[in-house]
């Protein structure tokens, strides 16, 4: 729980961790799209990376669910605080909506979906070029509106960081305990090779 | 009321930065600045040449589709783990082409003929590969295939290819001098089924131990080679090569042995310009057999896309930059396809057919 108005440790380990998969993942995404040497090692990377991201978003809603997150400062604007929760929701949307659509368009376009190994997922929607068009169109598009919404959360949470200083962003980059300062002792003595 | 708080400058500054540095890093890995850089879209717009045919393949845009099956020899299981060499039989479906984007050429005309097959073993595993009548490639590298569409464009005020260009593009790329002699000196066999189709890209087997060895692989006809003259060439329907292929199977199903081809160390496993020399250890993993084919705007075929890169295991990709290029450029000419036919841009079978008739 958020005794603190923290996010516990298990929250901060998937946001960061998903952070830098999802980053990742976009990056990756219109990469492999565009590189002529790249595309079978990118695209070796993504199908397994994007089932993680989808499995990792469920376990994240699942946590939300039995952990709620602290509160927004009371002092935030209405109109913020409603495009907070709004992009947090959209967030999760497509956190879950672009794997399955990746998933979905690989089957529509009659193409295995190998995992790692050996491992493969099965069709998840019948081969029809109709479907898959519509698929890769959307996977597309909504890969370019998932790197917009996380730009948007990273110039929020830094305003919030830099600017509002409201304690927003400290609920997700620090444990919420204590901090140990350091004694007068360590002060007064420092270690010597600190010294000169 | 309190005074307002002076606006916090340098925090929103450095928020600003970090945002375009993102985004700018974005769109340079999505090709979007750096027009000089040859990505997969701007390599098949090469290939289109200003001209795309909607629905169509942009490159060996004309050809059947074929099914049959593959049953490996005795030896296959050996040479790699994949499941198509220890199961009995594979489903086999393909496609017959020619080379060229032009979805309405002559198919007698064409130096270059392709097989591209799609195996489905038991357990789910696909194979595919898109084989050429070539033994090796142009260019060594996807920047120079690129040099190479540029140059051949045909100069609109003569209807042919600038030959100052041209000579510019071969002194730069000397090793497409070798694909010119063979394309010159090679000689024309009567049909699909009599041609034999190389991988001409090197992969790497891996048995059931785990040992890897890079091979390249070809399919060759049972059929016995009959040429094709000049003038046959020059006299033949427009869709010869699909009649001739249809009347055949009427007559029986269509053999081909797969042999695979071991590198020796030093070969060159990444340029599929070079070929290797003969002498290298050959293997008759088995035969492909088909037995029917059906038009490739309403045969199973269409809605595929042969990436060479899409392998079962047992068989692994080589560092081959041409390979990785095909497997890019694959892609970007299935979604301009596949787009086309779902918007109904695609023209129907019967369609290709009385334009084809009509010429």
């Amino acid at each position: 729980m958020n005794r603190h108005g923290h996010f516990d440790a298990l929250a901060r380990l998937l946001h960061w961790g998903m952070a830098v998969l999802v980053m990742a993942m976009l990056f990756v995404g219109v990469g492999m799209v565009a590189s002529l040497a790249l595309r079978p090692m990118l695209i070796e990377l993504h199908r397994p990376l994007g089932i993680a991201i989808l499995l990792l978003a469920l376990v994240r809603l699942y946590h939300r669910w039995r952990s709620p997150p602290p509160p927004l400062p009371a002092d935030l604007p209405r109109p913020q605080a409603l495009a907070a929760k709004a992009s947090h929701w959209l967030l999760y949307a497509l956190m879950l909506a672009m794997p399955l659509l990746g998933w979905s368009m690989l089957s529509a376009g009659g193409y295995p979906v190998p995992m790692v190994g050996a491992l493969r997922l099965p069709a998840l929607v019948p081969h029809d070029p109709t479907l898959y068009a519509w698929l890769r169109g959307a996977h597309g598009v909504l890969g370019y509106a998932l790197f917009a919404l996380v730009l948007m959360h990273l110039a929020a949470a830094l305003y919030h960081a830099w600017v509002r200083r409201d304690g927003v962003f400290d609920a997700m980059a620090r444990s919420g305990r204590p901090r140990s300062m350091p004694s007068n002792e360590t002060v007064a003595e420092p270690t010597p090779r600190l010294q000169d | 009321m309190p005074p307002k708080p002076p606006m916090p400058w340098p925090a929103l500054t450095a928020i600003a930065i970090i945002v375009l540095v993102l985004a700018t890093a974005f769109a340079w890995a999505a090709g979007w600045i750096g027009k000089d850089r040859l990505t997969a879209p701007r390599l098949v717009d090469a290939i289109e040449g200003g001209k795309p045919y909607a629905g169509f393949r942009r490159a060996h845009s004309k050809g059947v589709c074929v099914a049959g099956y593959f049953e490996p020899s005795t030896q296959a299981a050996a040479l790699s783990r994949a499941q198509v060499f220890s199961q009995p039989r594979t489903a086999v479906q393909g496609r017959l082409s020619i080379g060229g984007a032009d979805p309405y050429a002559l198919d007698a005309q064409a130096r270059v003929r392709s097989l591209a097959l799609l195996l489905k073993a038991d357990n789910g595993q696909e194979w595919r590969m898109a084989m050429n009548s070539f033994p090796f490639f142009s260019v060594s590298t996807p920047a120079g295939f690129h040099k190479q569409l540029v140059a051949s464009r045909p100069d609109p005020a003569t209807g042919k290819p600038d030959p100052a260009r041209m000579a510019a593009f071969l002194a730069e790329h000397p090793e497409a001098k070798r694909f010119q002699a063979w394309a010159k000196s090679a000689p024309w066999s009567s049909s699909w089924a009599n041609t034999a189709y190389n991988g001409v890209n090197a992969f790497r087997f891996v048995d059931a131990a785990g040992r890897e060895r890079f091979v390249r692989w070809s399919m060759e006809p049972q059929a016995p080679f009959e040429p094709l003259s000049e003038a046959e060439r020059q006299q033949a329907d427009p869709d010869y090569l699909a009649e001739e292929l249809r009347a055949r199977l009427r007559r029986g199903p269509l053999r081909w042995n797969l042999v695979i081809i071991e590198a020796a160390p030093g070969d060159p496993i990444d340029d599929p310009s070079q070929a290797w020399p003969e002498n290298r250890p050959r293997h008759i993993a088995g035969v492909l057999v088909l037995n029917n084919s059906q038009p490739q705007a309403t045969g199973r075929c269409r809605d595929v896309n042969y990436d060479p890169t899409v392998v079962p295991d047992g068989i692994a990709l080589s560092g081959d930059p041409i390979l990785a290029a095909r497997a890019a450029a694959y892609s970007v000419s299935f979604n301009r396809r596949e787009r086309e036919t779902a918007r109904d841009q695609a023209p129907p079978a019967t369609d290709v057919t009385m334009q084809e008739v009509a010429r």
